[in-house]
């Protein structure tokens, strides 16, 4: 299977690209693999070795996974469609667009006509990316008759307008101003195939940094190198996704050495490993948003009162030691700890039982009684749920614990119930305010409708200078802060697991990020 | 043996009925469930109008008993149809998953049947003595033990601390055979309270049975030994034993799932584990007809056995 090792490939010059050095992720070795028995030295962290195939498990999808990269939704798809393809940007470590097919982008003076200008780059079949296969692969993604998870995300793109300048230049036509249009070319789920391109699950042709060899649906992917790749050939000869859906099966095959990444570990299981040498642990700090989510068209929490209320109520300390196992950091009620533009300047959030009995008591709130929705569907959703329900009791709020259904859970709290636990991935605050603040957002659990908030986002569409943006999306904040639906409680990291042979996985990128489940910076020391 | 056929015959047309029952069963259960396939694929982003997108893509806005007549239908040419979520058909998801299970069942049943009556005479041998207690105490204490714990300190000790043997089947598909030191523990794991129940069983059998007068009778004739106990009194204490063993077939190939998720082992427990998560009815259904045929067919042969090794004792069917 390893015949291309023998192939006496130059290495290609390692370009270091902008935004890895912004970030400072890229060709970090391991934290936790320095301090074992050093038997792991030989190559030392430094420059990267080629060959050799590198096996990585993850909780996926079962019999009917697919590789069509417009279908991601799990982990474990998205890992292997952008393995396989390209988008035209993906996100950085703080979450803003970074180039990627799209060598640069540009706006005209409105903000809703933007020109791409694509790179050279070309599919595993030899053919050249083009103009023509982005807008095939955005109009697949955007048919009415299909219901692919990047539809919403493409929905500012007038398509119809939008057209070919060039083989490798296009301009997008927007139906309003979007000053932060490039996150739109990052969108989960937005990758370019090529044009005319259906059936994915036999013989898949991307442009990414891995050529397809084999896949059986919930088993076993196997992708080999693709020597031509735009940003370089990936330093593994060959990558494996595997399938295991428990946690236990996923550690001990990594412990036994069976693979050599395993994806989304336990804060138990992490604090057992981290420092006995056989594994390195890398955490991805604010990966995942933990919240409560008040219904603020309803009562009780159509009080902005009482929602300031359950702000001062909530222990965020205990929260992350208690849900998360302390695996991850406190949050002051505003999404995205970290990401470009997130209002750091605010004070962080305590508690104050005194101060929000005196709240309840000026809403007329006292003796309250409150159901909280919490369901198995996520890692410390009912330990949250407990932890709070015993918080509130002393400030003299009942507040009582429903499990839902694991599998309709999100279906189930979009609209219905008063108070529920709410997860997040990493995704630009400007996303977050689009898709769950607006009076149209598609996902508006805390039903937070008002039109000056709407306002505001459209002016910051609209504004071009950056700071100013920046200001606009501080006010917006701000607003949230004081008397906003989402208690947001805790950011959890996200664990990985490795072999110490391992190096080049990157530590910074969240979740969902570029860097993140990204094997082509990856090699076998 | 007309009355034997009679039977068969009966005893297949109730177990048709018996797998159309589960079917609707099964279909009305899924029906039940909160949330449908669209609801399950969309996830944390269940804008609706994506849901009812994805509802109109997988024709799920029709009647469920159009659903239903449909997919009967179809069954009808031996059609199973094909997965909402992946538009395979559902034929393929039985076969990929029946490999692994059938193997595992295999396996564990070759095991069982000499390591369950071997003990189980033995401990009826040596009723009251050393080995009796010995055996009795271990196999009631191996039973008490849930299968998730045991298959973890399984791992524990043999593959992470001792490193004698893989941990999980990761990586192998569904190519078992050419890694068997992965099927060990699994294959443990599965024999583990299978193999207690049996032994319990046939010790009670055997201790009747060598109480019993036809026994007796032989004994008075000068059958001794080995004889006696293999051929005059082993017959009389099968037939519960094959029942039980029936029972254990049919539970292994339904998918041991505890086993399969713990071990990494792709069979059909893992596919219907799959299949109701995301609501694919139709493979759920798949799954519930082979499961049916498979358990009616299995009780058949294991009342038939229990048929000739002790007529006295009637057939219940």
């Amino acid at each position: 299977m390893h015949d291309d090792t023998t192939r006496p490939l130059p290495f290609p010059a390692l370009r270091r690209r902008g935004f890895l050095a912004a970030t400072g992720a890229g060709t970090l070795a391991l934290a936790g693999c320095g301090g074992g028995s050093g038997s792991d030295d030989g190559g030392g962290g430094g420059s990267p070795k080629k060959g050799g195939r590198l096996r990585a498990a993850f909780a996926g999808g079962g019999a009917s996974e697919t590789l069509d990269p417009h279908l991601a939704n799990l982990f474990a798809d998205v890992a292997r469609a952008k393995a396989l393809f390209d988008k035209l940007a993906d996100y950085g470590a703080d979450l803003s667009a970074q180039p990627r097919l799209a060598e640069k982008w540009e706006p005209d003076k409105a903000l809703d006509r933007w020109r791409i200008t694509l790179r050279e780059a070309t599919f595993h079949d030899g053919r050249p990316v083009t103009a023509r296969d982005v807008l095939y692969s955005y109009r697949r993604i955007a048919d009415p008759k299909r219901a692919f998870r990047a539809k919403a995300s493409l929905e500012p793109i007038d398509l119809d307008a939008s057209r070919a300048t060039g083989a490798r230049s296009l301009e997008f036509v927007l139906k309003r101003p979007t000053a932060e249009f490039p996150n739109v070319l990052a969108a989960f789920g937005a990758y370019i195939v090529p044009e005319g391109a259906t059936g994915f699950d036999t013989a898949p042709v991307g442009s990414g940094p891995f050529r397809f060899v084999s896949f059986t649906p919930g088993r076993s992917a196997v992708f080999r190198r693709y020597d031509d790749y735009w940003e370089g050939a990936p330093h593994l000869d060959e990558v494996e996704f595997l399938v295991a859906n428990e946690e236990s099966a996923r550690i001990n095959a990594l412990l036994g050495g069976q693979i050599e990444y395993a994806h989304e570990l336990n804060p138990t299981t992490a604090r057992a490993h981290e420092n006995e040498g056989r594994i390195g642990i890398v955490r991805l700090r604010g990966s995942a948003m933990q919240a409560f989510c008040m219904k603020t068209d309803r009562p009780p929490f159509d009080d902005p009162r009482v929602r300031r209320a359950f702000f001062l109520i909530a222990d965020r300390r205990e929260l992350v030691e208690g849900a998360l196992s302390g695996a991850g950091e406190v949050g002051n009620d505003l999404f995205g700890k970290g990401y470009e533009y997130y209002a750091g300047g605010l004070p962080q959030r305590e508690q104050d039982l005194g101060r929000a009995r005196a709240l309840l008591r000026q809403a007329g709130a006292e003796d309250l009684r409150v159901t909280l929705d919490t369901s198995p569907v996520a890692a410390g959703f009912t330990e949250a749920a407990g932890i709070f329900r015993d918080q509130a009791k002393k400030a003299g709020v009942t507040v009582e614990v429903r499990t839902g259904s694991k599998d309709s859970y999100w279906s189930d709290i979009l609209d219905n119930g008063t108070l529920c636990c709410y997860r997040s991935g990493a995704m630009p605050i400007e996303a977050h305010l689009s898709q769950r603040l607006l009076t149209d957002s598609s996902t508006n659990a805390t039903q937070w409708r008002h039109k000056d908030f709407d306002a505001l986002y459209q002016q910051a569409q609209s504004t071009r200078d950056r700071t100013g943006r920046a200001a606009v999306y501080e006010r917006m904040q701000r607003r949230l802060h004081a008397e906003g639906g989402f208690l947001m409680w805790g950011f959890a990291d996200w664990i990985i697991g490795t072999a110490r042979t391992v190096r080049g996985v990157g530590t910074e990128a969240p979740a969902n990020t570029l860097d993140w489940a990204r094997f082509d910076k990856v090699w076998l020391a | 043996m007309s009355g034997l056929r009679s039977f068969v015959v009966r005893r297949l047309l109730l177990g048709a009925l018996q797998t159309v029952a589960v079917v609707l069963l099964v279909f009305a259960l899924t029906e039940a469930l909160p949330g449908d396939a669209a609801v399950a694929l969309a996830g944390d982003q269940p804008d609706p109008a994506r849901v009812s997108a994805i509802r109109e893509a997988m024709r799920l806005d029709r009647p469920a008993w159009e659903r239903l007549a449909d997919w009967a239908a179809g069954l009808l040419h031996g059609d199973l149809g094909t997965s909402l979520v992946s538009g395979r058909p559902v034929s393929q998801y039985l076969a990929d998953g029946f490999g692994p299970t059938l193997l595992l069942a295999t396996l564990t049943v070759a095991l069982l049947v000499p390591a369950g009556f071997g003990l189980g005479v033995l401990a009826a041998r040596y009723a009251g003595r050393a080995a009796d207690r010995l055996i009795s105490s271990v196999t009631l204490a191996v039973y008490a033990v849930p299968e998730f714990a045991l298959g973890v300190l399984l791992v524990t000790v043999f593959a992470l601390r001792l490193g004698w043997l893989p941990p999980t089947a990761v990586g192998y598909g569904t190519d078992l055979l050419a890694h068997p030191a992965a099927l060990v523990l699994p294959v443990l794991v599965l024999l583990s309270r299978p193999v207690c129940s049996l032994v319990r069983l046939v010790r009670a059998g055997m201790i009747d049975a060598l109480a019993s007068p036809h026994v007796a009778q032989a004994r008075r004739y000068g059958v001794s030994g080995a004889r006696l106990r293999y051929t005059h009194a082993l017959p009389g204490a099968l037939a519960p034993a094959a029942q039980q063993l029936a029972r254990t077939v049919d539970w292994l190939l339904c998918g041991v799932v505890v086993v399969e998720a713990l071990f990494v082992i792709p069979g059909l427990g893992t596919v219907l584990l799959g299949a109701v998560a995301e609501r694919d009815v139709p493979a759920v259904q798949g799954l519930a007809v082979v499961f049916g045929v498979l358990t009616v067919v299995l009780n058949l042969g294991a009342d038939l056995v229990a048929h000739r090794l002790a007529p006295r004792a009637g057939v219940a069917a």
